[in-house]
């Protein structure tokens, strides 16, 4: 990592940090800076409301935009760099209408709890990846091949949902719509923590098998020459990529574009080639907890569901990024 | 023998269903009115029923051909490239920032969605190097239906009433159609079906490349204008008519191609007469295999349709048309 990118990353976190701090203040009950960092330090001149306000509604909500805003940068700039293809991302890719459609089966259906739509969802996500990737295969995976079998998977996973939309009766529908949108809003300790480990243990994972992506991004006929086991590292990135989007797919709901988008402005920002993992999870760490923040406060005391925020932002992004991508010709 | 099929799958759609008829039942009240149940079953349900699924797989099989000939591509297909997604937009936009109601206000709606989803996606899929290839132009529209899909749900979000409406139109249902809908959308799907016959001869020319084309001396740009003006008034109307059906624009074309070859003037009729046998059989499977209750037409193309998408990407070469 080179210092750009050392800078990049820092500030990004810095942004992250100010967010968290600034929506653990604001809210129905605002605080001073000042009682939420005594909540923090565990000190005694807090109330016990304060301190239920910040522990137990907040922080679990702040975090988790983070946490969640770090899995999808991540996860994203591994499936971008892996399919060398800027615009695959879990979100096109149709690893969430996966995820969407098990957990819109769930509350529809089943009418199950918050806990056991996010095991779905995973379940959901890693059962779609695991299809696409095994269709899109023949003699090895290629880049667009993947998204393209992704596009089709996603119309008929989408179509499942929106059936079982129609089956319900309108509250619950629109209960399953917002899942659909995503949104952090009410999330708890049970729900945030899952990602968080997920986010820890992942990340050096990723590190460590992207090391011989150097010689991927060359092509794959060089990466074969120079003896990396395309196929494998490449499946074992997957995997990390997809494991990443599913749990925090499952603890938030599919939220549109942050994997999309947070890899290509680390990019940006770093102004180097290949995409820097860790400066990608950092930005995607930022962009969601500024967007959580806006969620929550732009039409206070209403809140939006944060997935609106996002495509409403990140969509003109996309197209900005293909008409850009396609005019260097590295999109096909 | 493709007409005789649709025929039979005419008759099979307008008897079949939670309530079988019989032939002669259905014959005996449609010639002596009784005003008994069954009469108004199919006077009231069927008939439209089975008229919408004609009309609207009529127009996506012969939209889709006009596509995929417009833009020399196998993968293309008003779902594909985005437009089925910017006419729910525009619907939606419609229903709640301008309360419009019934097919009459939909349709241009619907009409201006899938018109600027459709150039806005070519436009960017053929933008840069090597212009319109399969692979940017599906990218385009997903992306373009990931875009239009997520605005499409923030505003359905904002008003439950929309939701409801919306969530009724989105799966694609032959039944929201009633004859009076059918009877306004039938000059749409005229002026689209002679505008569609009118632009064959160029898009024939147009399959051998460009500059063959020139040579030729088919005005290309008028061409193609005319090819695109019938797919979006087609492609539109039988949106705004059934709602966004699915791979039925991208699957018919092949069919027809198997069947005729790739001349225009016969992939057109015969994709007028096999898109709607499709968009039949699945409205009358969804009928029968989950009663009592029903899976929409358009629920069953894309469970039955997808698997056929992801077998022509993966065949080796993806061919440019």
């Amino acid at each position: 990592m080179d210092r750009r990118a050392v800078a990049v990353t820092v500030a990004a976190l810095l942004v992250a940090l100010t967010a968290l701090l600034v929506s653990l203040t604001r809210g129905d009950y605002p605080m001073p800076l000042s009682d939420v960092l005594t909540v923090l330090a565990g000190g005694d001149g807090a109330t016990r409301r304060s301190a239920y306000v910040v522990l137990d509604l907040r922080l679990p909500r702040a975090l988790g935009a983070i946490a969640v805003g770090t899995a999808f940068g991540l996860s994203g700039a591994i499936v971008q760099r892996v399919v060398r293809n800027p615009l695959a991302s879990p979100d096109i890719i149709g690893i969430n209408a996966g995820a969407a459609a098990v957990a819109v089966f769930l509350i529809v259906v089943l009418a199950a709890g918050p806990q056991t739509v996010a095991f779905g969802a995973l379940a959901g996500a890693a059962a779609t990846a695991a299809a696409i990737y095994l269709l899109s295969r023949r003699r090895g995976v290629t880049g667009y091949r993947l998204v393209l079998v992704g596009i089709g998977v996603t119309a008929m996973l989408t179509s499942v949902t929106a059936y079982l939309l129609n089956t319900a009766n309108i509250y619950t529908a629109e209960q399953a719509s917002i899942w659909l949108t995503g949104s952090l809003a009410g999330r708890s300790w049970s729900q945030v923590l899952p990602v968080v480990i997920a986010v820890v243990v992942l990340l050096p994972v990723a590190l460590r098998l992207a090391a011989p992506l150097r010689a991927l991004e060359l092509g794959d006929d060089l990466a074969l020459a120079l003896g990396v086991r395309v196929e494998r590292a490449r499946a074992a990135l997957l995997l990390t990529a997809v494991a990443l989007a599913a749990v925090a797919t499952a603890a938030a709901g599919p939220i549109a574009f942050v994997a999309l988008a947070a890899p290509q402005i680390a990019r940006r920002l770093v102004r180097e080639r290949g995409l820097a993992l860790v400066s990608s999870a950092a930005v995607g760490a930022a962009l969601l907890s500024l967007a959580d923040l806006a969620a929550r406060r732009v039409l206070a005391p209403a809140e939006l569901p944060v997935g609106v925020l996002t495509t409403v932002l990140g969509a003109p992004f996309l197209v900005w990024l293909l008409a850009r991508a396609n005019r260097i010709g590295r999109t096909g | 023998m493709a007409v005789a099929v649709l025929a039979a799958a005419t008759a099979g759609s307008v008897l079949l269903g939670n309530q079988a008829i019989g032939v002669r039942t259905a014959l005996g009240t449609w010639l002596h009115p009784d005003g008994s149940d069954v009469q108004r079953i199919v006077e009231y349900l069927r008939v439209p029923r089975t008229l919408a699924g004609l009309l609207a797989g009529a127009a996506l099989g012969v939209s889709g051909v006009l596509l995929q000939g417009l833009t020399r591509n196998a993968l293309a297909g008003p779902e594909v490239l985005g437009v089925n997604a910017g006419a729910a937009l525009t619907v939606v936009l419609g229903i709640t920032v301008f309360g419009v109601h019934g097919f009459g206000g939909w349709v241009w709606f619907s009409f201006a969605g899938a018109a600027l989803a459709g150039f806005g996606v070519y436009a960017l899929g053929s933008y840069g190097r090597g212009g319109a290839t399969p692979v940017k132009l599906a990218l385009a529209g997903a992306a373009a239906t990931a875009f239009l899909g997520g605005l499409t749900t923030a505003l359905t979000l904002l008003d439950i009433n929309t939701f409801n409406a919306y969530r009724y139109w989105s799966v694609g249902a032959l039944t929201s159609a009633d004859t009076s809908v059918i009877r306004t959308a039938l000059p749409f799907l005229a002026v689209g079906a002679v505008l569609a016959a009118v632009s064959a001869r160029a898009l024939d020319a147009l399959a051998l490349g460009d500059d063959m084309a020139r040579a030729l001396g088919q005005g290309l740009m008028v061409g193609r204008a005319t090819a695109a003006l019938a797919a979006v008034v087609l492609t539109g109307t039988a949106v705004a008519l059934a709602g966004p059906i699915a791979f039925v624009g991208l699957t018919v074309p092949h069919m027809a191609r198997a069947l005729v070859g790739p001349a225009h003037r016969w992939l057109l009729p015969y994709a007028a007469v096999l898109a709607p046998i499709v968009l039949l059989a699945a409205d009358v499977l969804g009928r029968v295999v989950a009663r009592p209750q029903e899976l929409q037409a358009g629920i069953v193309t894309a469970i039955a349709g997808a698997p056929f998408f992801v077998a022509l990407v993966r065949r080796r070469k993806l061919a440019e048309l």
